[in-house]
């Protein structure tokens, strides 16, 4: 071994520059959807849309934060009950869908202030509560009439062929922007900042990572996608009954998605969302079992592949689609990848109980 | 004005029944550092199953808790064993994550096996379930209430004795305040936590009972009682152990004027009072670091 060897730091790879641009060549291709597609298949691509944009919020919030929140379908909910609102006050549908995003984001800020306070499973269960407080209080809402809630009648205005193709436009546009805003944040340095702070908050804090102002960054922002992707859902699915929104099966489907995809990697949430799409149009009318079987993998994957089907392709195939970290390579060679993950297996735990 | 008296004399007894269901999620925590998040579905099974003990079997609810608890105490020790041992070897995240898991399992099992149809276990308990003592013309004290209020006490009292006086509570203290460590003196800390979950597990049972005779219950009800279980533990986290008791109460309280003040206020005052207690506590330490203390110190 020669001692000259050159140590280079790279970014792109050119595994990632393609990935990049096949990643561009789909959305072109998918923002000609409602053109190729017949109905129904426009309604599903908006469905898995959705699904995408769940699952890579949750994700930013516990793979990249460290805050496992079993309450997004508060954001979720309020998000639908905003564009309910909204419209019903008068404004365009389309716009109101992403003013009730904006608007919840901005509701998410004080509630960050309560929530960051705590850790783990109390946070986890915490945001259980705000999500059962946000839907009772909704309910007291005259227009949404209790457990019965109302509909976004407005919609009615477009011809249904319109409203296919116009509600694709914006979920599909809405998810894009939501990919690349955490892909922009991630490589800034609050994306270094948040996942220092999910590995050690103390260590982070000590070496002058601001930690309350990074997690309520990444706290908006996944209150904001859940937001979107609620007042979105509302879109396909018309009715709000608020039963439905604020249903704590939402952090079921995006644990899941997660959970199998691969937590804290940026493409294993997509991938989780792609799986979770597939298996619900073959096992969703399955009901119960199917759920069953929605809590039981989740479960397995927890205990026994943390990181998810993409953290295993990753570390076996040294795969990097997305240029998030920095590589090493020594001489050419790349040594082993530094996105180091927390909670994978290997990891001792603080108060790890080998007696 | 009678009125709001009563109010908060059946909030006070209501405490009880939360303190109950409260004290296993707390001691779990302060002991092995895991929220369970299946804490209320597990609750919902031990109910399930003394139903089905008076239903098909015809047990009195009371005697069936000598079958149901003590499955219930397997269960906890397996639950142990298996899920949360390994759980926190993976770190912070992954109890969360499997406990959730778990309790997705669990309810919608139970939905697969007994339906939609709310169920209570009132029926099985003849005038136990309606029958009180007039205190005034206002107020009445229902003996059910009052009967699980002493069993909260009894139980925060006999975890504390047990915790204090027997070898299995020293070693289980040790553990809590370092798993490691305890190793060195023979105390074999995988041992311990399963039994702690065990004894967690026995008040989850009696709390499933209670809910159970007091109310009804449909399989997803578990949800609804962890999110109680955990506000009155985060109430009374900064006390001791007995703070438990004083967060449900609280709680409890909370709920009852709420729902004098508007049908739909019970559970809204009782979530608004827990973020208040929350939003007090800002700087004070998390739930379970003073438990834990209390624990360790045995008051």
């Amino acid at each position: 071994m020669s001692l000259d060897q050159t140590i280079r730091i790279e970014r792109w790879t050119p595994l990632s520059r393609a990935a990049i641009l096949i990643a561009a060549l789909v959305l072109v291709l998918l923002a000609a959807g409602p053109l190729l597609f017949s109905n129904n298949a426009v309604d599903k691509l908006t469905t898995l849309f959705i699904y995408v944009m769940l699952a890579v919020c949750w994700n930013a919030l516990a793979g990249y934060g460290g805050l496992v929140s079993v309450g997004q379908q508060a954001f979720f909910g309020l998000g639908a009950y905003a564009a309910v609102r909204l419209a019903d006050a008068g404004l365009s549908v389309y716009p109101a869908l992403v003013i009730a995003a904006v608007l919840v984001a901005i509701v998410s800020l004080p509630i960050s202030a309560f929530m960051l306070r705590l850790k783990g499973g109390e946070f986890a269960i915490g945001m259980w509560v705000v999500a059962a407080l946000c839907h009772l209080l909704v309910n007291l809402d005259s227009l949404v009439q209790g457990e019965t809630g109302t509909s976004l009648i407005a919609l009615n205005a477009y011809e249904a062929d319109t409203r296919h193709a116009l509600t694709y436009w914006v979920a599909l546009g809405s998810m894009t922007a939501i990919l690349a805003i955490l892909f922009a944040l991630l490589r800034s340095r609050v994306g270094s900042a948040i996942q220092a702070i999910r590995d050690n908050e103390e260590a982070a804090a000590s070496v002058g990572v601001r930690v309350m102002s990074t997690k309520r960054i990444i706290f908006v922002f996944a209150a904001f996608g859940a937001a979107l992707a609620g007042a979105l859902w509302l879109a396909t699915a018309i009715t709000f009954q608020p039963k439905t929104y604020f249903g704590v099966q939402w952090t079921a489907y995006m644990i899941f998605m997660v959970l199998v995809g691969g937590l804290g990697t940026f493409e294993g949430a997509i991938l989780g969302a792609v799986i979770f799409f597939v298996i619900e149009a073959w096992f969703g009318a399955s009901g119960v079992w199917y759920l069953v079987g929605l809590g039981a993998t989740a479960l397995v994957f927890a205990l026994f592949l943390p990181r998810g089907l993409w953290g295993w392709l990753e570390r076996r195939y040294d795969l990097a689609l997305l240029p998030l970290g920095y590589r090493v390579t020594i001489g050419g060679q790349p040594p082993s990848r530094e996105r180091t993950p927390q909670g994978g297996p290997a990891a001792p735990a603080p108060t790890g109980n080998a007696g | 004005m009678m009125i709001w008296v009563n109010q908060i004399v059946q909030g006070i007894l209501l405490g009880g029944y939360y303190a109950v269901i409260a004290c296993g999620l707390s001691f779990m925590f302060s002991v092995m550092r895991i929220i369970n998040l299946a804490h209320g579905s597990l609750a919902i099974v031990a109910a399930f199953g003394l139903y089905v003990l008076a239903d098909q079997f015809g047990f009195d609810p009371f005697g069936a808790l000598i079958v149901v608890l003590p499955a219930m105490a397997v269960i906890g020790w397996v639950l142990q064993r298996t899920i949360l041992e390994r759980s926190q070897r993976g770190g912070m995240l992954v109890p969360i994550l499997s406990t959730f898991g778990l309790s997705i399992v669990i309810d919608n099992l139970l939905f697969e096996h007994f339906g939609a149809d709310t169920r209570s276990l009132a029926p099985y308990i003849d005038e136990l379930s309606w029958d009180s003592w007039q205190l005034t013309d206002d107020i009445a004290i229902g003996k059910l209430a009052a009967i699980t209020f002493v069993t909260a006490v009894v139980i925060l009292g006999g975890l504390q004795l047990f915790l204090t006086r027997t070898q299995l509570g020293r070693a289980i203290r040790a553990t809590a305040e370092d798993p490691d460590t305890v190793g060195l003196i023979g105390i074999n800390a995988r041992r311990v936590n399963a039994a702690a979950a065990a004894i967690a597990m026995l008040t989850v049972g009696i709390a499933g009972a209670f809910l159970g005779m007091r109310a009804t219950f449909d399989p997803y009800a578990g949800g609804p009682q962890l999110i109680f279980a955990f506000e009155a533990a985060v109430i009374g986290g900064a006390g001791s152990l007995w703070g438990t008791l004083i967060g449900g109460i609280v709680l409890g309280v909370a709920q009852s004027i709420g729902a004098q003040i508007n049908p739909q206020g019970f559970l809204i005052t009782g979530h608004v009072v827990f973020l208040v207690v929350l939003l007090a506590r800002l700087h004070v330490d998390q739930i379970g670091t003073r438990f834990r203390k209390t624990v360790r110190r045995s008051a």
